[in-house]
Formats: C-alpha cells, sequence, structure tokens
C-alpha cells in the first residue's frame, strides 16, 4: 500500500505542473465564462496529453491506471485552474453499450473535445422517476424521429451531440420501452432554453425540445429497449466524485476561505475547520476508490456513498464560505448557492439514500 | 499510488473478523460470561496480536484488527497493549529502561511490558487495563514506567480501568519524532475502535430493521428508517478512507504529518462514529434505549476511545503553511 506517487506518477506531475504553470490564468474557472471557453480548455488539456488519460488508445486515450485522473484533478485545483471536464461517464455509457462502430465514430470526438456533448435523460416529468419519461422516437423509414422536452442538459447550446433516452415502444413495461441515440444537435428541429440558476449562471444549465429532430437508426446505442441499462450504467457512474473530477475543487476553496479569515483577522469558525476535515476525507476517498479500480471494480450501488459524501462535502464547504464571507463575496457565494444543486443533480440524495438502502444494506423495499 | 490493502493484510482483518464473531458478546448479558471472556483471552493471547508492532507490523495492520475486534465488542484487553508494546519497544530501542531509574514499582512494570503484561496510562488512568500488571505512560519525551492498581467499571462496558498502584517515574527518553509518532498511533488506534464499534452499531440497527415490523411492515421499508441507516453506511465508507490513510502515515510520513493524518482521522470518525451508534439507538425505537440492547455498548466504546488521545479541530491544518 502506497499512497505516493510512484516514479512514474511523479514525473506526470511534474510535467503537467510545469504546463499549468505556463498557461496560468489562460482559462476562466468560474461562472459563465468558464462554461463558455469550457470547449478550448478541454482541447488544451488533451493537446497537453493531461485528459482522456484512462481510456484506450484506439480511442485517443493513454491507457494510464485511472489514479492518473486523481493527480490530474489534484494539480489543477492546486495550480487555479479550472476543474476538468466532466464527461467520463458519458463515455463509459457508450464505451459500454455502443456498438464498435459507434465507439469508434465518436469516443475519439468526444476524448479530444473536438466535438462537444450533452446528455438528454431528465424531463420536465421525469426527474427522480426517470422511467416515466415520454419524449419518444418513431421509426420512419431508417430513421427516428424524436418529439419530447428535455431538462438538465448541461450546455446543450454548445453540444454537438446529444445522448438521448426516448421512448420506443409503449407497450411494453415502461423501463423496456426506452433506447438510447445520438442525436445531432445542429438540425430543425432542436429547441434551445437555456436556464439560469440560483448562483445567476445561465450557461451551465438548459432545456432542450426536440419537435421532429431525426436521427439515424445506426445510432441507437444498443439495441432497441435497452435505454434503461445505457442509463443505469452512465448515472451511476456519474455519482462517483472520482469521475466528476471535483472532489480536488474542495480543499482549494477550503485554502482560500482560511487565506480570506486570516487576511480578516477573524476567529477561524469551526465550519471552515470541519470542512477542511471533509474536503480531506473526499480527496482520500477517491483515491481509495480509483485503486480500488485497478482491481476492475465495477461501480454499482458504491456510487451512491460516493455521491452523497461528495454532496456532504460541497454543501459543508458551503457553509464555511457563509461562515467566513457572508454575501460579502461574490465568487464564495456563488460557491454557496452552487452547493445546493450537489444534493439534487446526477440523483438526489434522497435517491442515492434509496440505493443505498436497498442494494446496500439490504433493507426490504417499500 | 496503490492504497489497496495487501492480500496479507485483507487475511489478517478476514481473521481478526472471524475471531470477533466467535468470541465476542452476541448480547448483553454475554459481557457477564466469564468463561466466554476466558476463551476469548486465549484465543487472542495465542494470536500474539498484542505485540503486533514489536513484531514489526505496520499501523495499517494494527489499525484493521482493533477495528474489528471494536466491531465485535471484545471485552479483553488490546488498544492498551498494543500501545504499550510499542512504547516498550520504541524505549529499547531509545537505550531505555535508563540504568538505575528503575526502582522496584518500575522495575515491574518494565517488567511486565517486555513479557506483554502491560498497558498505557492517559492522563493519570490506566486504560484497557483488565488482568495486566504492567503500566506505561508518555508524558511530553519521557516514558514512565509503574504497575496497575484496582480495576473497576467505567463508561465502556467492553473494558476496564484502573488506578496506578502508585506514582509512575520516568524510566527513559524518546526522541521527539518517536513521542509523536507515538501520539498518531495512539490516535489511529483509537479512531479504528471508533470505526469498528460504530460498523458494529450500525450492522445491529440495519439487521433490527429488517425484521422489526410496524404497521405490517418491517420498519426497513420505510424511507424515514431506510435513509437514517443508508447515511450511516456512507459514514463509514468516509470514515474507512481517511483511517486507511492515517494508518499508513504512522510509518511512511515525517511524525507531524502523520499525527496530521490521524487528527483528521479521528475529528472525523467522532462525529461519523457517534452518530452512527445515535441512528442504530433510535432504529430500535425504546428497546434501543434499554440497558439490554446492544446498542448503548457500542455507543459507550465509542464515546469513551473518543475521549482516549483526544483530536480538536483547533489542530487541523488548513493548508496555509
Amino acid at each position: 500500500m502506497d499512497f505516493r506517487d510512484s516514479p512514474a506518477e511523479a514525473a506526470f506531475r511534474a510535467r503537467l505542473k510545469a504546463w499549468l504553470a505556463e498557461n496560468a490564468g489562460k482559462f476562466p474557472t468560474s461562472g459563465d465564462e468558464y462554461w463558455h471557453k469550457q470547449g478550448e480548455w478541454h482541447q488544451a488539456l488533451y493537446q497537453a496529453g493531461f485528459f482522456g488519460l484512462s481510456w484506450p488508445k484506439r480511442f485517443g486515450g493513454q491507457e494510464l491506471p485511472p489514479v492518473y485522473d486523481v493527480i490530474l484533478d489534484e494539480e489543477l485545483a492546486i495550480a487555479g485552474a479550472p476543474a476538468r471536464p466532466s464527461l467520463g461517464y458519458l463515455a463509459i455509457g457508450l464505451g459500454h453499450h455502443g456498438s464498435a462502430e459507434l465507439q469508434q465514430r465518436f469516443l475519439p470526438g468526444m476524448i479530444n473535445g473536438s466535438e462537444r456533448w450533452c446528455q438528454g435523460f431528465s424531463e420536465p416529468g421525469a426527474g427522480s422517476d426517470l422511467a416515466s419519461l415520454t419524449t419518444r422516437a418513431e421509426l420512419d423509414g431508417d430513421e427516428y424521429v424524436i418529439h419530447g422536452h428535455k431538462i438538465w442538459t448541461s450546455y446543450s447550446d454548445i453540444a454537438d451531440w446529444c445522448l438521448v433516452l426516448a421512448r420506443t415502444d409503449s407497450d411494453v413495461p415502461r423501463h423496456k420501452g426506452i433506447s438510447g441515440f445520438i442525436v445531432d444537435m445542429h438540425q430543425p428541429g432542436v429547441e434551445q432554453r437555456p436556464l439560469k440558476m440560483i448562483n445567476g449562471v445561465s450557461a451551465e444549465f438548459g432545456q432542450v425540445v426536440f419537435d421532429g429532430a431525426r436521427v439515424p437508426a445506426a445510432n441507437m446505442v444498443g439495441k432497441p429497449g435497452e435505454g434503461w441499462k445505457l442509463a443505469m450504467t452512465v448515472v451511476s457512474h456519474e455519482r462517483e466524485p472520482s469521475t466528476l473530477g471535483f472532489s480536488a475543487r474542495y480543499g482549494k476553496l477550503v485554502r482560500q476561505l482560511a487565506k480570506k479569515a486570516a487576511a480578516d483577522g477573524a476567529a477561524v469558525p469551526d465550519d471552515l475547520r470541519w470542512a477542511a476535515v471533509q474536503a480531506e476525507m473526499l480527496r482520500l476517498h477517491v483515491r481509495r476508490r480509483l485503486s480500488e479500480q485497478l482491481d476492475g471494480l465495477v461501480h454499482g450501488p458504491d456510487g451512491s456513498l460516493d455521491k452523497l459524501l461528495m454532496t456532504w462535502v460541497e454543501q459543508s464547504v458551503g457553509h464555511a464560505a457563509l461562515a467566513v464571507t457572508g454575501t460579502r463575496d461574490p465568487e464564495m457565494l456563488h460557491a454557496y448557492l452552487y452547493s445546493r444543486a450537489q444534493s439534487v443533480m446526477g440523483g438526489t440524495s434522497q435517491i442515492q439514500k434509496n440505493i443505498i438502502a436497498g442494494r446496500i444494506l439490504g433493507l426490504p423495499a417499500s | 499510488m496503490d492504497v489497496r490493502l495487501t492480500t496479507e493484510q485483507r487475511e489478517l482483518r478476514d481473521a481478526a473478523a472471524r475471531l470477533a464473531d466467535d468470541l465476542g458478546p452476541g448480547s448483553v448479558l454475554d459481557l457477564a460470561d466469564d468463561d466466554r471472556a476466558a476463551r476469548l483471552e486465549k484465543a487472542i493471547a495465542a494470536t500474539g496480536w498484542r505485540t503486533l508492532r514489536s513484531d514489526g507490523a505496520s499501523g495499517v495492520e494494527v489499525a484493521l484488527v482493533v477495528e474489528e475486534f471494536a466491531r465485535g465488542l471484545i471485552d479483553v484487553p488490546f488498544v492498551g497493549p498494543v500501545l504499550a508494546d510499542e512504547l516498550y519497544t520504541r524505549l529499547t530501542e531509545a537505550g531505555g529502561p535508563t540504568e538505575g531509574s528503575t526502582d522496584g514499582v518500575s522495575a515491574d512494570g518494565v517488567a511486565a511490558a517486555a513479557s506483554g503484561g502491560a498497558t498505557v496510562a492517559v492522563d493519570g488512568v490506566a486504560i484497557d487495563a483488565k488482568g495486566l500488571r504492567g503500566l506505561l505512560g508518555l508524558d511530553g519525551t519521557r516514558v514512565l514506567a509503574g504497575t496497575v492498581g484496582a480495576t473497576v467499571e467505567g463508561v465502556d462496558l467492553t473494558r476496564l480501568t484502573g488506578e496506578p498502584a502508585g506514582p509512575l517515574t520516568a524510566v527513559g527518553t524518546l526522541d521527539e519524532e518517536t513521542a509523536l509518532r507515538f501520539r498518531a498511533l495512539a490516535l489511529v488506534v483509537t479512531t479504528a475502535d471508533m470505526l469498528g464499534a460504530a460498523r458494529g452499531a450500525l450492522t445491529l440497527g440495519a439487521e433490527y430493521a429488517k425484521v422489526r415490523q410496524q404497521y405490517g411492515h418491517a420498519i426497513g421499508s420505510y424511507q424515514a428508517i431506510a435513509h437514517l441507516l443508508a447515511e450511516a453506511r456512507a459514514l463509514v465508507e468516509g470514515a474507512v478512507s481517511v483511517l486507511r490513510h492515517a494508518a499508513w502515515a504512522v510509518d511512511e510520513l515525517a511524525a507531524a504529518e502523520a499525527v496530521q493524518a490521524a487528527l483528521v482521522a479521528k475529528a472525523y470518525t467522532e462525529r461519523a462514529a457517534r452518530t452512527i451508534c445515535e441512528t442504530s439507538i433510535q432504529v430500535h425505537g425504546g428497546i434501543g434505549n434499554t440497558w439490554e440492547c446492544l446498542a448503548h455498548v457500542f455507543l459507550r466504546r465509542v464515546l469513551t476511545s473518543a475521549e482516549l488521545f483526544p483530536a480538536t479541530l483547533e489542530e487541523i491544518d488548513l493548508g496555509l503553511s
């Protein structure tokens, strides 16, 4: 057992540090500016050899162990650089369920950042109860025609492709009538409706209305009716802090807050000390989880434990921000307000607890 | 970077878990079963695990055994003797006991420590002292020795505390680095003890929720109950992660860093473990508030290990240095 870098890991870290120093300040780290420049940031990281680290070489990855992503996230946070674009869960979904042709066509662009993606799962009427979704896809020749309304489609307005869940069969039990599609976002029949969130950011989340958008039948991920399996793979990985790459952000926020408290000459509030403990917990937790992936562990329900822990950490840090700077500091207020979404997005904390209770603790279904 | 347990470490953990499951108390009534406790004492003595440290084992291995023993509410000494073994080993490495420093009593204490029959003194109290004669302590960098006097039952129903038979006397000195490392180990083993007890309490609560019926259904089927237990399960996972690192750090990082890692682990685990035990009591309802339910035995063990070698939030490094 060793929490330290191996020589190869240390060399990678040193190269990364040097690159980050050269590129300091070139990319915005928060707010709408971050989202607008995220595509360029992604491609810059990729071209320098720091993105898609654990992906197969045939898709443009480097086939490195997952712990390299930890190093990346830590160094991004230390350097005050933007976070790693989070699309690992979409890549995993496509990698598990897509045909060889679809993988070869789409994974390289997804990984190198030349093609932007969004996820069309949730609907206004299908949030936690995702299987109740009503977007439908009807076969017309060798294409499907899509009608429906999607919401929480992160950065859909700049996306080239959307992984859409739609109902292809209404005569079977609801989980079995859903299929997954890779839909071109640049076509008539795709309407963008941005959402302004409580922190004022409007470039992250949006709504998309599909009204007669067309998708080749060959762009179906898996077979008809296999969309639910795809969705479960994607959301279970969406729940892991290691995939999201956010965990290192929390330590960075804690250090920023400590500096602000020190500059004010005020006593350090216990909320901040507790947030520091929590952030360190998550940093170590991610290391443990990514090490476990060396065994080839598939993260099913355990992702719900990770998501719950990450949520508690982010919201502790948010409370620490309030304790230190109140509403005076726009960046810290932004961090606090954003933290409220963590217990909702990617599956609410209540849904995670249902999963933990049923699938990990083995408690009976209600 | 690879923080998985080794095969040997997993086997050690599993062996400790089996021993705890076979011979630990399964009920409050079992705590008074002296025959069982005698069989347990014999089994643990046979493993030699009380001298894991002097046998060269890492902090990780010690923490794994402590955690499983606490999960099974092992009610014969373990944490105390392990820490005494560590102190005695470091004392002898430092050339101690100092010649002529031992009077009759401290000589007795040192001799008992040499044969694995000692525990440690914390704030003038011999912890985990059942059946032990030797007593070692650390005051700053000075190692103290004496013997255990009368033992009493305390807050923790699974471990006895003792009065020192007389004043402890200095028998040697450790360097500061070694003294800090002892503190790191002490923080780690008491953290492992809290985590193990919390895991035991969670299992007790979750199993109860599967069988206890109200309104015609198992109470675990109600989200109000299920979500409490799910939160407790996530807290366990976080505590495992901080403890794993702190236990590794005892031997692998500079002593001051090892202490920081241990403080983080203990601060996190203390809150987590107390919450988990309180959840277990709540899930048990009225029965959870009775003496006969094991939930409070786990809680008492957690509270006791939290107070031994305490970790305060004020000591946590905020990363400014």
